[in-house]
């Protein structure tokens, strides 16, 4: 494996983890949209406890992404963000306004229009980010975007305005609500009723994810003609097959109240899908003049990141297993409780 | 106005925005991780309760600055992707060990906020001390990369291509230790003194108040002792200024003829076609001086750079001098604090000092925002210094006015909404109020 192809790998596998991460958050955020029935304010709490802690450390994987990706292929980042330089701006507001309203919210909080009020903004911007961000990744599959003589030739529509980047978008929606809504059935087994709420939007977004990925396929074959291909020959019947699998094992998980079962099929499912379109578009950043060997850097770079890819890699890991061994495992009080003992 | 100076706003804008968050992200988490390690060794409950206050600030600003970041981070290449193309192998270096230590920050300030009932003690408080260090050292790596555009080392151009690309001299250029020092000085120094007048403001209402007290104690001291610390680290920086970018230094002190023994102008409005700065205050030799510590040394002028290499010489200047000015009367306020400190072996509360403390709050983020106009103005028209003009680096897309305004507007909305928070959070002189907060980190009514 050249160097340059790992460190694709490294962006790809960033990827996966921020849509396993920062993906669910988005997911979380609406399902506070669309909390609703008589625990509605109760699922809505629930939510927040679970993205609370640690969602600016999950969002932090998306910055991994870029960074990574223009340090070593600086040609395909600029081409990227100028051809895409209209959804990746929206991106970027729907960021703004999710993190502020999240956070605002928690200390704005007095009466429950107000609250009201954040929770639309974050949950809107909820929708509208990983949308932007879907028709982004359609775009750069779509081989619309042509960069001739290291210069952009296509335009700034070019990719993203066509139905196979909506249908991309649209889902990166439902498999970010599928993935919240399975994860907080996990979350929220101290309480039953409230468990029963969140297994009801998985299935519900489990089963309406498989005719959006029919359409987003069947768009492919017209609108990404390079992936089409890609993913209808050699390996590809054995990803989709897995992708597959892992789909319905998480829809039977939940069906019969398997939720931890559940929610690692969806983990296994959301990384699947992002692994597929990975392998489809390799060696292409961007389709079809742009690939990974001839947008990467100079190797005196490609090398010195890969070390400190490495590096932060010793760092990182175990302090994010830290974070969630301390967030997410059963709720006791911890044998050092001084704090609540000093009231 | 046009779309680079369209781009340019808007950059300026963001990063005008980030910086504040980004200050006070290196200079809260170590006033926590005082307050906290007071806490261990006294057992004072004031202290306990100064750390959970800062650190509820703190959550707000970090998750603004998370995202503001961010968005400097795409906004690199949306609107300088020329210099993305050309630098990106260059500079990505730093740019990912920042991405680690942000990430590292990140982590462990969702442990210091959500942890004080979850973990013990001492290690609630080393989660503080990490996010203090990695706070810090993200900054070092941000600065790294503005100094390498400041003073571009660390690799070849062959044919117009980059190669020969060094990281470690990249990241160790001779801009970086002068520029990182002052940046992290700055934000102990903003930090401190805007936290030192929020809390002078309660104390001119409540003298008895020992939860101001003992915050004011705290800010105060990191404010004063990074000041002179900052002011000696402003004269290093000058002189290096000096040396390699000479049109900055002219700009900066609107500086027109190239002589010996040159003054210092202090204020006035430089005149680019008259080549003449009218109503400022001139002090001779101090420009020579400052420049090259000897009144005699020669100081080169903007006559001696060509006419399309100037910065916008006002803009620059007057900065300049906003910053120097603000630096000037921290010193005198942290001096005047400092005297009375060691006079009475207390944290001084005389009324006067206090109400020049509130006046003086607001001076660290002002000068950091003005020094920042200088060294980013001061470098025009260049974006890689000498290397690069900023106008071939402008992304080719039209109409940038709408992003411009668009962000513009959002930031504006951002501003309010937060000024107005952190005023309501503060008002609570009842620091037992901001537990009560639905769902806030400190809500210990969650039962977790």
């Amino acid at each position: 494996m050249a160097i340059e192809d790992r460190l694709g790998a490294v962006i790809l596998a960033a990827l996966v983890l921020y849509a396993l991460s920062g993906g669910a958050d988005y997911g979380g955020g609406m399902w506070d949209l669309l909390a609703s029935g008589p625990r509605a304010s109760r699922q809505r709490a629930a939510i927040e406890h679970a993205i609370g802690p640690i969602w600016e450390a999950n969002h932090v994987w998306l910055i991994l992404v870029i960074v990574v990706f223009f340090t070593a292929f600086p040609p395909g980042f600029a081409a990227t963000m100028t051809a895409l330089h209209i959804p990746m701006t929206a991106v970027l507001i729907g960021i703004v306004l999710r993190g502020s309203a999240f956070v605002f919210r928690r200390y704005d909080a007095r009466d429950d229009a107000v609250h009201r009020r954040w929770s639309v903004l974050f949950g809107a911007a909820s929708f509208f980010t990983p949308f932007a961000l879907g028709l982004c990744l359609g775009a750069l599959a779509s081989g619309e975007i042509r960069v001739i003589d290291g210069r952009l030739s296509s335009g700034f529509f070019a990719g993203w305005t066509r139905p196979f980047a909506v249908a991309c978008g649209l889902f990166a929606l439902g498999l970010f609500a599928f993935l919240a809504a399975t994860y907080l059935t996990v979350d929220s087994e101290s309480e039953p009723d409230l468990q029963e709420d969140f297994r009801t939007r998985a299935l519900t977004a489990g089963l309406l994810l498989a005719p959006l990925a029919a359409v987003t396929f069947l768009l492919a074959r017209n609108g990404a003609p390079t992936i089409f291909g890609r993913l209808t020959s050699r390996w590809a019947p054995a990803l989709v097959g897995v992708t597959s699998v892992c789909a319905i094992g998480a829809l039977v998980a939940l069906w019969y109240r398997r939720f931890h079962w559940a929610r690692a099929a969806a983990v296994g499912q959301v990384a699947c899908v992002l692994v597929g379109w990975g392998l489809a578009q390799y060696p292409y950043l961007v389709i079809p003049d742009l690939t990974l060997t001839n947008a990467a850097t100079v190797p005196s770079t490609l090398h010195a990141m890969q070390s400190a890819l490495a590096v932060g890699a010793v760092v990182l890991f175990p302090a994010f297993g830290y974070l969630y061994y301390v967030f997410k495992r059963r709720q006791v009080p911890p044998p050092g409780d001084w704090h609540r003992r000093r009231q | 106005m046009t779309d680079l100076d369209f781009a340019r706003s808007q950059m300026a804008l963001s990063l005008a925005f980030h910086i504040v968050f980004a200050a006070v992200g290196i200079g809260m988490p170590l006033l926590m991780a005082v307050a906290e390690a007071l806490y261990l060794r006294t057992r004072e409950p004031v202290y306990l309760d100064l750390a959970r206050r800062w650190a509820s600030g703190t959550a707000i600003l970090f998750a603004v600055g998370a995202v503001s970041g961010t968005v400097l981070s795409f906004e690199l290449g949306l609107l300088w992707p020329g210099f993305m193309q050309y630098a990106g192998g260059i500079i990505g270096m730093p740019f990912s060990l920042e991405g680690f230590a942000f990430f590292t920050e990140a982590i462990f300030l969702g442990i210091y906020l959500y942890g004080w009932d979850r973990i013990p003690a001492v290690l609630h408080w080393l989660a503080g001390i990490v996010v203090a260090a990695s706070g810090m050292l993200s900054a070092v790596f941000v600065v790294m990369v503005n100094a390498w555009m400041n003073a571009p080392t660390g690799f070849e151009v062959v044919d117009g291509r980059v190669t020969n690309v060094d990281p470690i001299a990249v990241m160790l250029n001779p801009a970086s230790s002068g520029q990182v020092v002052h940046m992290l000085l700055a934000a102990y120094v903003a930090t401190g003194f805007v936290v030192a007048g929020v809390h002078a403001f309660f104390l001119l209402r409540d003298r008895a108040n020992a939860f101001h007290r003992h915050a004011l104690g705290i800010a105060l001291g990191v404010g004063a002792l990074a000041t002179p610390l900052q002011i000696a680290s402003g004269d290093v920086i000058a002189r290096m200024v000096a040396q390699r970018q000479p049109a900055k230094l002219a700009a900066m002190e609107a500086h027109y003829h190239t002589g010996a023994a040159a003054p210092l102008t202090i204020g006035g409005i430089p005149d680019d076609a008259a080549m003449t700065t009218r109503y400022g205050l001139h002090i001779p030799w101090a420009l020579s001086l400052l420049a090259w510590h000897d009144p005699s040394a020669s100081v080169r002028g903007l006559d001696s750079i060509p006419r399309d290499e100037w910065p916008n010489t006002r803009i620059v200047h007057w900065a300049f001098d906003l910053m120097v000015g603000a630096g000037s009367a921290m010193l005198a306020v942290a001096g005047w604090a400092g005297w009375l400190w060691w006079r009475w072996r207390r944290v001084p509360d005389e009324r006067w000092l206090l109400r020049a403390l509130v006046v003086a709050g607001p001076l660290g983020l002002i000068a950091i925002e003005a020094g920042w106009v200088v060294t980013e103005v001061g470098r025009q028209p260049w974006i890689i210094y000498g290397v690069m003009r900023t106008a071939e680096a402008v992304t080719p897309m039209p109409g940038l006015a709408v992003p411009f305004t668009t962000f513009t507007g959002v930031y504006m909305f951002l501003s309010v909404v937060l000024v107005y928070l952190l005023r309501r959070q503060f008002i609570e002189t009842d620091p037992r109020a901001v537990r009560r907060v639905r769902g806030g980190p400190l809500d210990v009514s969650r039962g977790d």
